[in-house]
């Protein structure tokens, strides 16, 4: 991955660039549900409701301060106190499965619909106006710690973001394998049985679920620097989805499947955004028809039992989620 | 005096509104633990299917209460016997199948119909109550989503197919024993609710307009009643339409309409806090 | 009586109208292995699960070694070194044997020695050989065995069974017999079967439980001679 992503600057044009830029902020959100939802078994239909805290949280930062390096630490911090609350509400209370779901998903649309409707001058954090359904526009993008002066160009935002996601990659890759990751990926196999081995479940599911919150705030902040701009569609339905089509696809229980879901995802809409053959959303439904009638445990996971198959092997030990 | 009658109406109008884009889905989800994201979708293709059979000459009252449904209604059984019906007990399978099933309708819609809104005008004009003005239309709404619950009712209580489904969704297997065929009965009650989905979405299309992605508005709301409202289909329903529907018109007359929204979500998700099995889980038990 | 490794004190629990376990006194010594039977719905299981912290009582309390434990939380009283095996086997299907005791013996030891340990059970329980696979593809003689394990390499001072012969060959019930008072020799046990063969076997002590209430206390010999007892396996007290 290292070196594809030293090379790709050189190859690929400014367009290209930012598309990947793009791509990649987008993996790093697909990590944060894939991690709580795949080997946490949190069912989370509203992360996107910490992907947009993450990105307001940035903008208003940013405009406030005039300068991004704290904008970018809050756009952590906010989401994760905010995962942090929502979650202790929940899994103190013993909430689970269906539950959580229309939870969290109340919880993204009770944002979209403030946010929505904060235009006008009166709504203003600081010196940011929140504009409402118009959203922020011209947000002051990372600059060198330090030195406001001095803003990152493309390529730069590129290599930078790139890192972030091998850095998160690697860290919940390692997080998974400490004790701590693996109580998390028990709890999901048989939340019982690690209480009675002494384990508090509440607090490990509190534990994850606030890092993916954090996570996907990352994210919402490496989006809010792309384009520069913000908007309440960050809280959406359809962003909320498409977080979760992206881990679907991609394979619930593998750290890989979300990123590999959701390049194939983004690259697809991209591509069929151009097009005037057929409907985007005909084409993307008949995607999803057809990846759960003949490929149901997504992607990775399938090709992985496909190449033990072709190796002879029996299938590697995988770690397969209940519904 | 006229205040607390319109009042009155806004809120029993709200919690209609509720319980009608509701009821089906708590069919397919109360009796089959199916998460069906293409709810919001089947009012959507209601209300489709009521403009065009309108604007095609056929009564407005005919095109909602009996084209909508039964377009919808086949449309449905279709999508269980071809698509959902490989994918009972796999919960996550069934979300991503039934969110390509939304998008598939929307895409569908779209290229028939364009992306412009179409609709259909209220029938039945408006009323005076003291110095307001009501849509007798609203009232009307409320009378037949109360027949429409009613009815129900005494299907589920009083006739073969209310018990065979009562009989099924208890225990699949000793109602196999006596004979019933389980598929049967889930094709049959998927029909059903999706029915009475595109009704809902029928008789809402002269108030709210249609878009082909009229549905995303619908589906979280219905989603959020249904699991409030617990395990019983119809007291649950009604129960959770009433409180929130209650707490939305209320705020929003005293307020905004924003508030409203978000008062109706903070209430949900305190009542989930409080009653983690829907309020049908503790109260009024056991019934239907 | 700071002997007892545990202790209840006039024990209830109410379902609605349904009085399910009727101010039960229970002491366990040190240890002791006491087997706990009864026929169906005499509240065995019950009392069990009040034990573990699964259910709470509606009245009286529970001491684990002198320690009030009532109304705690299932994990709080496993941390207290309370071993727990329940009646229908609690397991990871998706991991291996040897995670299994890895994850109960990691809580309380450093990596290295908990690697120890797991080898050293493995060896105990007999299923070192069976170590990397998964347990959902288990037998469920082979699922009973891991969970005892399991629980055993949590180190507790006291384990509770439920039904740990469950469902096994008359091998396997024999074999688990012995593990059961190897056990023994180190902890303190209660047991709670059905399998009269199986309690038979392992029974020192035997609480015989009727509709809620401690009917008898005795040992394995003066039970299977008392006439109280046999009526109510047969019936005629009343229904079970």
């Amino acid at each position: 991955m290292a070196a594809i992503a030293v090379g790709v600057p050189r190859v690929v044009d400014q367009f290209g660039l930012l598309q990947l830029t793009i791509f990649a902020a987008m993996c790093i959100l697909a990590l944060s549900l894939g991690v709580v939802w795949g080997y946490g078994g949190i069912l989370c239909f509203g992360q996107s409701a910490f992907f947009g805290l993450g990105a307001y949280t940035y903008a208003v930062t940013a405009i406030n301060l005039e300068e991004s390096t704290v904008a970018v630490i809050l756009s952590i911090v906010v989401p994760a106190v905010f995962a942090a609350l929502l979650g202790y509400f929940m899994f103190y209370g013993r909430l689970s499965d269906v539950y959580l779901g229309v939870i969290t998903l109340s919880v993204t649309l009770i944002f979209f619909n403030l946010m929505n409707s904060t235009a006008g001058d009166v709504y203003r954090v600081g010196t940011a106006r929140l504009n409402g359904f118009n959203g922020m526009p011209s947000l002051p993008t990372l600059n060198v710690p330090g030195d406001p002066g001095r803003l990152l160009d493309s390529t730069e935002t590129f290599y930078l973001v790139m890192a972030v996601l091998v850095i998160v990659y690697v860290g919940l890759h390692a997080l998974l394998a400490s004790h701590f990751g693996r109580v998390v990926v028990a709890i999901r196999e048989n939340e019982t049985r690690c209480e009675l081995l002494g384990y508090d479940v509440r607090l490990h599911k509190l534990l994850i679920f606030t890092i993916g919150g954090g996570i996907a705030g990352l994210a919402g902040c490496l989006f809010a620097n792309w384009g520069a701009f913000v908007s309440p569609n960050v809280f959406s339905l359809t962003m909320t989805s498409q977080i979760i089509i992206w881990v679907i696809v991609g394979g619930l229980g593998t750290l890989l499947g979300p990123i590999i879901g959701c390049l194939i995802m983004q690259y697809l809409a991209t591509m069929l955004g151009t097009q005037q053959l057929a409907n985007t959303n005909l084409i993307f439904g008949t995607i999803f028809l057809a990846f759960v009638l003949l490929v149901p445990r997504g992607l990775v996971p399938s090709l992985r039992r496909l190449g033990a198959r072709l190796v002879g092997r029996a299938p590697a030990r995988g770690l397969e989620p209940g519904a | 005096m006229d205040l607390a009658a319109v009042l009155t109406i806004e809120v029993l109008s709200g919690i209609a509104g509720l319980a009608l884009i509701s009821i089906g889905l708590a069919i397919i989800f109360g009796m089959m633990r199916v998460i069906n994201l293409a709810h919001g979708e089947f009012m959507m293709l209601g209300g489709y299917a009521a403009i065009v059979a309108t604007n095609h000459g056929v009564d407005i009252w005919i095109s909602m209460l009996v084209v909508a449904p039964i377009v919808v209604g086949v449309i449905g059984v279709i999508a269980e016997r071809t698509i959902i019906r490989f994918l009972y007990g796999r919960m996550i399978d069934t979300l991503l199948a039934t969110w390509g099933l939304s998008l598939f309708f929307i895409g569908i819609v779209t290229t028939i119909f364009g992306n412009i809104s179409a609709g259909i005008r209220a029938p039945l004009g408006s009323v005076a109550v003291g110095r307001y003005n009501i849509s007798v239309y609203r009232l009307v709404l409320i009378g037949i989503t109360a027949m429409i619950f009613g009815a129900i009712f005494i299907v589920l209580r009083r006739s073969r197919l209310g018990l065979i489904a009562r009989g099924t969704m208890e225990n699949p297997n000793m109602a196999a024993a006596l004979g019933v065929s389980p598929s049967r009965v889930y094709a049959t009650t998927f029909g059903i609710g999706a029915a009475l989905t595109g009704l809902a979405g029928g008789l809402l299309a002269p108030i709210s307009g249609i878009l082909p992605t009229v549905g995303a508005a619908y589906v979280a709301k219905a989603f959020i009643t249904v699991i409030s409202g617990g395990t019983a289909i119809l007291a649950g329903t009604l129960a959770a339409a009433g409180l929130f529907g209650s707490v939305n018109q209320l705020l929003t007359y005293f307020t905004t309409p924003v508030i409203g929204e978000a008062g109706l979500l903070a209430v949900a998700i305190l009542l989930l806090r409080v009653l983690p099995h829907g309020i049908t889980g503790k109260l009024f038990r056991g019934s239907l | 009586m700071s002997d007892a490794v545990l202790q209840t004190v006039d024990l209830s629990i109410r379902f609605g109208g349904v009085e399910a376990v009727r101010h039960v006194n229970f002491t366990l010594a040190e240890r002791e292995l006491r087997c706990l039977i009864g026929p169906n719905g005499a509240g065995k299981s019950t009392l069990f699960k009040l034990l573990t912290g699964q259910l709470r009582p509606t009245a009286g309390r529970i001491l684990f070694r002198g320690h009030d434990i009532t109304g705690d939380y299932t994990h709080s009283i496993a941390r207290r070194g309370v071993g727990i095996k329940t009646q229908v086997p609690n397991l990871f299907d998706g991991l291996t044997v040897r995670e299994h005791l890895w994850l109960s013996a990691r809580r309380t030891n450093p990596a290295g020695r908990t690697r120890e340990i797991v080898d050293e059970i493995l060896e105990r329980i007999g299923l070192a050989s069976l170590a990397n696979g998964a347990v959902g593809q288990l037998s469920h003689g082979l699922r009973q065995w891991v969970e005892l394990g399991t629980v055993l390499a949590g180190n507790p001072e006291l384990i509770l069974l439920d039904e740990p012969a469950a469902g096994m060959t008359h091998d396997e019930v024999a074999r688990t017999a012995e593990l059961v008072r190897d056990i023994n020799r180190t902890h303190a046990l209660i047991v709670v079967e059905h399998d009269m063969q199986f309690v038979k076997m392992i029974a020192r002590t035997v609480t015989v439980m009727h509709q809620g209430a401690v009917l008898v206390e005795d040992t394995m010999d003066r039970i299977l001679e008392n006439s109280a007892v046999r009526d109510v396996y047969l019936g005629k007290h009343g229904g079970a």
